[in-house]
């Protein structure tokens, strides 16, 4: 821009360099050395202040090394930020004893999740025979079913989120890197992949293949990745013009390495928060194929499934709803508050 | 004559998350009217935040006490609506990057506008008619037709003096100018300098403080200069004393570090090692004592007091002014 | 004379936009090209200093990018001891990278924030010495940290934990681990403060001084230029103005950018300043996409002629690493 400098706009940030105290303890040892330096230019005065102002005598006869102080890097910044945000600690917690549950479902369910109690079908909240959320239409203890349900919900959501954030953050940071025809032919095949309707896809899937739990996963995980490409492709085209990722191509750092030392340690910011947020997504995708019909088959269960069979049965026997919905609802609420809490954390001031 | 401005015992403290950050430490010194003050500081010296304060534009975390007289009137505890009849009509401040000091998506002329009319209730007409003029003051040739254009169709040097008409508007006693010239190129440098020099001259009345890192700038433009450094003032006197006889060895570093262009530095011997002070944990006594190269016994204790030692040259010292 | 360590002649960059619908629809087919550099030329010598400056727009971010491979020149050649840049293989130019290093102007943007100080000197070890063991790799971060004056034991802290002097010296530590014979500075000092720009512009000039490498210093500031550089070139608008030992230049400049540059630069020092008769300059920048005729700096030049706008000036040369572009140049 004609007329102007960069210079005004470093200002600022060196005013707020001063004002975060970083290293307190360079800046009293390192004023020693100042002391040292302001003696006259003599020659070979260098090396000596070299020595004098890094190891002692001692320890250089000893050749040991001064112990390195530990850094704080910005992931740690993040996860205080993130511990002081109550609401997103809490999510955190309930989700932990969601998931707790969920992994110790055979152990904690007074009953097997398949085994059929033929004299208490679609029975209420039974405690004196520990069927504490009831049985389902087919005499199974819900209780059990919801536990196990939350396995394969949970199994689901985070297998095909980490799935869709591998395919995801690697088809898009190469195709933001590279840009020029690279990029456009990249994103234009994700736009014809995105167009292509997801019902359609799945319900082929499972009419070749079968109802298979691992088909679940392809299925959404190969949706899902659509937009987290989108999103880390954004972040790269932002992240290659800075200064550091110059620097790296003026050394001779080759792109594969520079891709994966530089670009995507510093996109992960909001694909982490895309990530939490998209887990409710897969689970409610899950929910809804369930629901229709497609998801898992019997008699392993999931969230959908109950809550599709609870709905059946909702006027005569709420419980069978109210109990799968409350979970799934309560799941994706706590997800949502940490994928908020984890955006506000990982506060684009600090990177 | 009273003083203009007269701070006194200035203290400015912003809330971080990390913690307190001490920008202003005690601070106090006068403007007379028709002078032009130099405040003289690196970063994290708090000369910006001075003058936040004065205008009452500290940041939502900033908290300021102490004593802010203007024309006699205490400023520093008014309400927010109290401050805006002295800002822009009484006292205004130009800032540094006229990328940001000028919205983007309004003209030129409803921005340097919206002052007067408010202030001054002034007439669409009247307003548009002093923002031309005061375009045409400030060197912007083809003034009737940039006042319809926006800031991104001026280059910088222009914006700039665009800000400095938009300051002028309302005709203010005070005028703070916070490193007015950092962001443009030396050729636009030069030309802002000799506007705001011609500004001061005509209008007796007015004064000026500029507020820069530019030692270059400050020579050129102050009557009476201000060095600031950990937040307080070190040295101030007239522009000749500081730069000739500079007293704090603060000062004496600085010049001594600045680059300059008439006179070959062959020995790069650095004055001033260290780095600046944490503003978070003051420490006790004098906040230059890390970097001096005189420190005495007392400077760890005692932070020395800004005290006269030659007519109005006065400095901050234990070593030089006990 | 020894072959200089690194010379450029004509240097050229354009960079072409191509033309869009609103341009196709007025007729102009062709799009536009922005010439940042158009015909630079100057050499630089074993242990040798040489300041570019030129205030913003005059292509000195540019002609960093190009020394270092980064961009390519549409004309002109780049040698780089004796060899044409763009006519080295990639091997070639790989190797080219362990001699030739840059230091950036902004010293926490150059770092990658995700990266200890450690990993960051340690990375052109990493990319051309792949064989090193890491205890070796880690020693020689350690000795080269002490040597920009930082503490080793600083080696796992991360880029926001310094401050900006520090992380200028990181990336100077970063620039020198491979014992360049040329480094690049774009700007190393703009960003800091005064009294930190001292220290490390005297890092650089020990560091010069003990490995008897070359600095292509490039500034917009000419007081940081004048205390550092043993020659200067002064660039606007893509070309080159001036050129002439930093003393002389300084003293006796010729060309009226140059005096005009001069005159502008503010002094600490009252009296001077009172003293002082500026030239100023007039008008605004020409914009890059279409430069005046003839010499580009005609439409601010207070000696401007009807020549001036018909023809280039060519350089005219003045004795030794000394010469100006403008046809009206004192006698010397």
């Amino acid at each position: 821009m004609p007329g102007a400098t960069a210079k005004g706009a470093f200002a600022g940030e060196r005013a707020l360099a001063q004002w975060t105290g970083r290293g307190r303890d360079v800046m009293t040892r390192f004023s020693i050395k100042g002391i040292l330096e302001k003696a006259p230019s003599v020659p070979g005065l260098s090396k000596r202040l070299e020595a004098a102002s890094t190891l002692s005598e001692e320890q250089r006869l000893e050749d040991r090394e001064a112990p390195a102080i530990a850094g704080r890097s910005l992931w740690a910044d993040a996860r205080r930020r993130l511990a002081r945000n109550r609401m997103a600690m809490g999510a955190l917690v309930v989700l932990a004893l969601v998931g707790g549950a969920a992994l110790l479902a055979p152990w904690i369910s007074p009953h097997p999740y398949d085994e059929i109690y033929w004299d208490r079908i679609g029975s209420p909240p039974d405690w004196a025979n520990a069927h504490w959320f009831g049985t389902d239409a087919n005499g199974r203890d819900l209780f059990a079913r919801t536990l196990h349900g939350a396995r394969v919900s949970l199994a689901v959501g985070l297998l095909a989120t980490v799935v869709s954030l591998i395919i995801g953050v690697a088809y898009g940071a190469v195709a933001g890197y590279f840009g020029g025809r690279t990029d456009g032919v990249m994103m234009r095949l994700v736009d014809v992949l995105y167009s292509l309707p997801f019902m359609f896809f799945v319900i082929l899937l499972m009419v070749f293949f079968g109802r298979n739990i691992y088909l679940i996963f392809v299925a959404i995980g190969a949706v899902e990745w659509l937009t987290m490409a989108r999103i880390v492709r954004g972040q790269t085209l932002s992240v290659k013009r800075r200064e550091f990722v110059e620097a790296a191509r003026a050394l001779g750092v080759s792109s594969p390495v520079i891709i994966r030392r530089h670009i995507v340690p510093n996109v992960l910011g909001p694909v982490v928060v895309y990530a939490t947020l998209t887990v409710p997504q897969v689970i409610l995708m899950e929910s809804f194929l369930s629901f229709l019909g497609l998801g898992v088959q019997e008699p392993l269960t999931s969230w959908g499934v109950l809550i599709s069979e609870g709905a059946r049965q909702m006027e005569s026997a709420p419980w069978m709803l109210v109990f799968p919905a409350l979970f799934l609802a309560t799941t994706l609420f706590c997800f949502n508050f940490v994928g908020d809490g984890l955006r506000d954390a990982l506060d684009p001031r600090d990177r | 004559m009273a003083p203009l401005l007269e701070v006194r015992d200035l203290h400015v403290e912003l809330s971080t998350p990390e913690g307190k950050v001490h920008a202003v430490n005690g601070t106090s010194f006068q403007l007379e009217e028709g002078e032009i003050l130099g405040v003289a500081g690196e970063s994290g010296s708090g000369k910006s935040q001075v003058f936040l304060a004065v205008m009452g534009l500290l940041a939502d975390n900033g908290r300021a006490r102490g004593s802010v007289r203007f024309q006699g009137e205490e400023l520093l505890h008014l309400s927010s609506r109290a401050m805006n009849r002295y800002r822009g009509r009484r006292m205004a401040m130009v800032f540094q990057d006229p990328m940001t000091s000028l919205n983007p998506y309004l003209k030129i002329r409803r921005q340097m506008t919206e002052g007067v009319r408010f202030h001054l209730k002034a007439t669409r007409r009247e307003a548009r008619a002093k923002a031309l003029a005061l375009l045409e003051r400030v060197g912007i040739p083809d003034a009737a037709r940039r006042l319809g254009m926006y800031p991104h169709e001026l280059s910088g040097g222009m914006r700039q003096r665009v800000t400095i008409a938009m300051a002028l508007m309302c005709e203010p006693r005070l005028l703070v100018a916070d490193e007015p010239t950092t962001a443009l190129d030396v050729t636009f440098q030069a030309q802002i300098l000799e506007l705001l020099k011609e500004l001061s001259v005509e209008d007796a009345s007015r004064s000026l403080v500029t507020i820069t890192h530019d030692m270059g700038v400050m020579a050129g433009l102050a009557h009476r200069v201000a060095v600031m450094y950990g937040g307080r003032i070190v040295e101030t006197g007239p522009v000749d004393d500081v730069f000739y006889e500079p007293l704090h060895p603060y000062t004496r570093g600085l010049l001594e570090s600045v680059p300059r262009v008439d006179a070959p530095s062959a020995d790069l011997a650095v004055a001033l090692p260290g780095q600046p002070p944490n503003l978070q944990r003051l420490p006790r006594g004098c906040l230059f004592r890390e970097r001096c190269p005189r420190p005495r016994d007392e400077c760890a204790v005692r932070s020395p007091s800004l005290l006269p030692l030659d007519g109005e040259h006065a400095v901050a010292c234990h070593e030089v002014n006990p | 004379m020894t072959e200089p360590l690194l010379s450029v002649r004509d240097l050229a960059v354009h960079f072409a936009t191509k033309a869009s619908w609103a341009d196709r629809f007025k007729g102009n087919g062709g799009g536009s090209a922005v010439k940042a550099l158009d015909g630079v030329h100057f050499h630089l010598r074993e242990g040798e200093t040489l300041g570019i400056v030129g205030e913003s727009g005059c292509g000195k971010t540019t002609l960093a990018r190009a020394v270092l491979g980064l961009v390519e020149s549409s004309r002109g050649e780049i040698r780089y001891r004796g060899r044409e840049l763009s006519k080295l293989g990639r091997g070639e130019l790989h190797a080219l990278r362990r001699e030739v290093q840059m230091v950036f102007q902004d010293p926490l943007a150059s770092l990658d924030p995700r990266m200890t100080a450690g990993d960051i000197v340690a990375e052109p070890l990493k990319t051309h010495e792949p064989r090193r063991s890491r205890e070796e790799v880690r020693r020689k971060v350690r000795d080269m940290l002490a040597k920009v004056g930082l503490q080793p034991e600083m080696i796992n802290r991360y880029p926001h934990e310094f401050s900006g002097g520090q992380c200028q010296r990181i990336g100077i530590a970063r620039a020198m681990v491979l014992a360049p014979r040329l480094v690049v500075c774009d700007e190393p000092v703009s960003a800091l403060d005064v009294s930190i720009q001292a220290q490390i512009l005297r890092l650089l000039t020990e560091l010069q001084r003990e490995s008897g490498l070359s600095l292509l210093f490039i500034s917009h500031d000419l007081s940081v230029v004048r205390t550092i550089c043993h020659r200067v070139t002064v660039l606007y608008l893509g070309r080159v103005m001036e050129s002439a030992p930093c003393d002389i230049l300084y003293r006796r400049p010729r060309h009226p950018y140059t005096r005009a540059l001069l005159s502008a630069v503010p002094v600490p020092d009252p009296r001077k300043e009172r003293a002082r008769r500026r030239i100023l300059l007039k008008g605004e920048l020409p914009s890059p996409w279409d430069p005046p005729s003839g010499c580009v700096f005609r439409t601010r030049c207070f000696m401007a002629r009807p020549r001036c706008a018909a023809d280039v000036p060519l350089w005219r040369s003045a004795g030794k690493d000394r010469g100006a572009a403008c046809h009206f140049l004192p006698s010397s």
